[in-house]
């Protein structure tokens, strides 16, 4: 975001933004410890937590972090590093199957 | 020598320096915590209940080691922090230098605020006998909160400078000191989205 460039105006626009975004963090952190109540079986728990954490994250990254409106270049240094990310869980995950299955 | 690019945009990025910085910086921290997330999925999946026993009693559910209460007030305060700290730069960008130290005061006294709350937290476990060598749930718990709470701090050294005698920049270069807040509240607010993800997987799963 060229944010040296703001006015006053989409200044005060943002800060709304802010406030609004704030407010949905706060009830998504209540609806994440809501459902944990419920005590759901294992896997769909973890999707639902992380379904729900992933929201709050793009929240936060979006619009705190001003990532929409960023510059490309920073964009693809994220996707760069997801991917390297989901690659090294992978790999564990792969290490992990690959031992159950040989029974070590 | 001057730095070059600290107020105006890098013509081969469209961006100045320190930006460009913070998000390379952020990408490395992703997999430092990816790294020790991975770890964790890893332990879990391999043991046969979690967190299992500690000190000779056993433990069905996360919510029987951890107090869930506490650990959702420290994601509130987190929260909060992050509007706070973000609050402090658009202050900046509106001129009122007296209503950034307010906000961005908030903010250091919130990550204050989580960091007592985790070391009554760590307190608690520690009369107790739980220290990370008695069982991997306890490991896995202090290795990544514990890590989390360093960044919390190293955040709290740098907010508490510009709030204080790097504030002095702003007298004699307001754009440069909006871009070091900018930078700095990038930072904090990836420690949040740790925490974000931090907060279900350890105390609710």
């Amino acid at each position: 975001m060229a944010s040296e460039n703001m006015t006053v105006e989409e200044v005060h626009k943002h800060i709304r933004v802010y406030l609004t975004v704030f407010a949905a963090l706060a009830v998504l952190t209540v609806v994440t410890v809501g459902v944990a109540y419920i005590h759901m079986p294992i896997i769909p728990a973890l999707i639902v937590a992380l379904i729900i954490a992933s929201i709050k994250a793009g929240l936060v990254a979006g619009y705190f972090m001003h990532l929409i409106g960023e510059k490309k270049i920073i964009h693809g240094t994220l996707l760069l590093t997801f991917a390297f990310f989901v690659a090294m869980v992978a790999l564990f995950l792969f290490a992990y199957y690959d031992q159950a299955q040989v029974g070590v | 020598m001057e730095i070059p690019y600290t107020t105006t945009a890098r013509p081969d990025t469209g961006l100045y320096n320190a930006k460009i910085g913070i998000w390379l910086f952020l990408a490395s921290e992703v997999m430092l915590f990816g790294g020790l997330f991975s770890a964790y999925i890893f332990l879990r999946i391999g043991a046969p209940e979690w967190p299992g026993t500690i000190l000779g009693e056993n433990f069905a559910s996360s919510f029987d080691v951890l107090s869930v209460p506490i650990g959702t007030f420290n994601t509130m305060v987190l929260i909060a922090s992050s509007v706070t700290v973000v609050m402090a730069w658009a202050q900046l960008m509106l001129k009122d230098f007296k209503k950034f130290r307010y906000y961005m005061g908030l903010t250091i006294l919130l990550a204050m605020v989580f960091l007592v709350v985790k070391g009554f937290e760590y307190n608690d476990k520690f009369v107790h006998g739980y220290f990370p060598a008695e069982g991997t749930f306890l490991a896995v718990y202090f290795t990544l909160t514990g890590l989390h709470g360093l960044h919390v701090l190293g955040g709290v050294v740098v907010m508490a400078y510009l709030w204080g005698p790097g504030a002095k920049m702003w007298e004699t270069n307001p754009q440069q000191f909006t871009n070091r807040v900018e930078v700095a509240g990038l930072y904090w607010h990836f420690v949040d989205l740790v925490w974000i993800f931090l907060f279900p997987t350890i105390y609710l799963l």
